[in-house]
């Protein structure tokens, strides 16, 4: 703000000096941007060329000869990996899981923000030290849960476990707390119970928030890596992501089809963020402000 | 450090349904039993998968566990005896594992407090595009760690890699650097993509920081003649206080959770020097099925881990008052 007023009346005649350092400015930003952004663009132009000119030097940026042979080979009809398997079990985990949470952090949320009962800050207490536990110093306990169980190597492992996170809860409290007493207030004296509440006047008012958790749920469970690796055994059951390692360590050396396996994991979350981007900062943004 | 945490969370005043339920039932108090059906969906997945596993892995660390094997014989202490025991089968790897851990933290953690702090800054002007900007370097942190993983031991690829042909430009620079071989190339090669992985995430939290500083404190100083590096140090920074220590206490937590990088760049290499502590963790106990052991390394790591976080707690409370 302070540099907006500062810098007004100059924008109406800029001296060439300043233009200089504007312009200056912006080339340094968009240089760095670039480079930042190289990794991405080499993974998408490594993706589209054939294999025998992934390691040429110098790199071909933009592919002289452009080629499917990458995706053809994981998507087409003799591919030797599951890709769409894979894919569906990712599609199927983010989402099943995001709605647990949805569910799940939503409810409890609620009565830790506007219900009094017994022990209730001690049970915050204990429900956001957790965020300080590494999950993996439980992972092996975890695992043999899911074991008694019996969802090793299903879908339900990576769908079910994931959701006790204390993150959702955490959040939707904070935006629960922030809202006007009133309407609530207003709909008890009128009779409705407090599920009636909920579900028609909380919830249709938190429908930012809950997008924001929805989504962050979703790509958490669609990037997750170290879990699914260890509690899924069969190629046919697993999800995206431990998939790639396993891309990466039978093609080797074949960089077109690895980096479209990667392309293909990337996929949904890039699209998501471009069009929700505004929902997925302000979340993370928020999360901090607590601190 | 949590309760200050909650403190603040639930900073709103005291509610005033609350007060007065002490003395009489209001219609806007819930029944008594309300409160605990809206949560018992909640509790039932943090009770299963939250704090049965702490308890039974408590049990399980006391035992000589091997999955495959049909006796689980109890064994008191001694798995945790043996992590502290100079010559047993265990302590030398997880405690070389732990180190790596530890520098992995400590080389990362730096980098990601100050790059994204720039970032923030530059940010944090007025300038057209700056959203786009902002939109950019976020973008990474939307990646899974085994995109990021695969791609970095691409570009790392100590002969086919664009990295090390870019480098030959560099007069003195060597060449064909084994990056994902040898030390200290292969802590670079974590260090780097993780960097350029969650730099973003860090940045959009100081960006909020830097955004509720009240703009009227630099006009103060201004006043007061204070030059952009003394308002830097005595407005920015001060004002930043509680989001630093945000940042650097969920940056040291994901740096010491560090897996999917080494994983899948430098698998350990060389030897097992970049191995992170919960790798070795996951493989004891669940590729070689030693989860008395591992249990028992898993709270080893979470007490470092929580000791860690409470010196940051202590070191940001006793600055600057």
């Amino acid at each position: 703000m302070t540099q907006a007023t500062a810098r007004a009346p100059k924008a109406q005649r800029r001296e060439p000096a300043e233009i200089f350092r504007l312009v200056l400015s912006y080339a340094v930003l968009i240089l760095v941007t670039l480079a930042f952004l190289a990794p991405l663009l080499w993974m998408l132009s490594t993706s589209l060329k054939p294999n025998f000119i992934t390691t040429r030097f110098p790199p071909q940026w933009v592919p002289a000869q452009l080629s499917n042979e990458g995706y053809a080979a994981l998507l087409g009809p003799n591919s030797q990996a599951p890709v769409f398997r894979w894919f569906l079990n990712s599609m199927i985990a983010a989402s099943a899981q995001t709605l647990l949470i949805l569910i799940t952090a939503s409810l409890a949320a609620y009565a830790l923000a506007r219900m009094s009962f017994r022990g209730k800050n001690l049970l915050f207490g204990i429900i956001i030290a957790t965020l300080f536990i590494p999950p993996v110093s439980l992972i092996v306990p975890n695992y043999l849960i899911v074991d008694m169980f019996g969802w090793l190597d299903t879908l339900w492992a990576v769908i079910v476990p994931g959701a006790a996170g204390a993150f959702g809860v955490f959040f939707l409290r904070q935006f629960f707390i922030s809202l006007p007493r009133e309407l609530e207030e207003a709909a008890l004296i009128d009779g409705a119970n407090w599920f009636q509440i909920f579900t028609s006047v909380v919830l249709p008012l938190s429908k930012a928030p809950l997008a924001t958790l929805a989504i962050l749920s979703f790509l958490t469970n669609w990037n997750d890596f170290l879990w699914p690796l260890y509690v899924l055994f069969n190629a046919p059951n697993f999800t995206l992501q431990p998939a790639l390692g396993i891309l990466q360590s039978s093609y080797t050396t074949n960089y077109t089809i690895i980096m479209a396996g990667g392309m293909l994991a990337t996929v949904l979350p890039l699209v998501l963020y471009i069009f929700a981007q505004r929902y997925i900062i302000e979340g993370v943004s928020r999360s901090g402000l607590k601190g | 450090m949590t309760t200050g945490q909650i403190g603040q969370a639930g900073g709103a005043p005291p509610p005033p349904l609350e007060e007065a339920s002490r003395g009489r039932r209001k219609p806007t108090d819930a029944a008594p039993l309300t409160p605990y059906l809206f949560l018992a969906p909640y509790l039932v997945l943090f009770l299963v998968f939250v704090v049965a596993p702490a308890i039974y892995g408590l049990w399980i660390s006391l035992h000589n566990w091997d999955y495959l094997l049909p006796g689980k014989p109890f064994v008191g202490l001694q798995n945790y005896v043996d992590l502290f025991t100079p010559n047993s089968t265990t302590s030398g790897p997880f405690w070389n594992s732990m180190e790596a851990t530890g520098k992995f933290t400590l080389y990362s953690v730096p980098l990601l407090l100050v790059i994204p702090l720039l970032i923030a800054l530059v940010l944090n002007q007025t300038f057209p595009g700056r959203t786009f900007f902002r939109a950019v370097f976020f973008a990474p942190y939307v990646l899974g760690v085994a995109v990021v993983g695969i791609l970095w031991r691409f570009i790392l690829d100590p002969n086919v890699g664009l990295l090390n042909y870019y480098l030959e430009f560099i007069p003195g620079v060597p060449e064909n650097i084994p990056w994902t071989t040898a030390l200290p190339w292969a802590w670079a090669a974590l260090v780097i993509p993780t960097v350029w992985w969650t730099l973003g995430f860090n940045a959009v939290i100081y960006l909020a920081g830097l955004q509720d500083i009240n703009p009227e404190l630099y006009e103060a100083a201004k006043v007061d003649g204070a030059n952009g590096w003394q308002r830097f140090l005595n407005v920015t920074l001060p004002g930043l206080r509680p989001v630093l220590f945000f940042v650097l206490t969920v940056t040291i937590l994901a740096s010491a959770n560090m897996f999917g990088q080494a994983y899948l760049i430098t698998q350990g290499a060389p030897g097992n020097e970049t191995r992170p502590a919960i790798m070795y963790i996951a493989e004891h106990g669940l590729r070689q099925f030693q989860m008395g052991s591992a249990a028992a390394m898993g709270y080893v790591l979470a007490l470092v881990l929580a000791l860690v976080s409470v010196a940051n707690f202590t070191f940001f409370r006793y600055r600057g008052d």
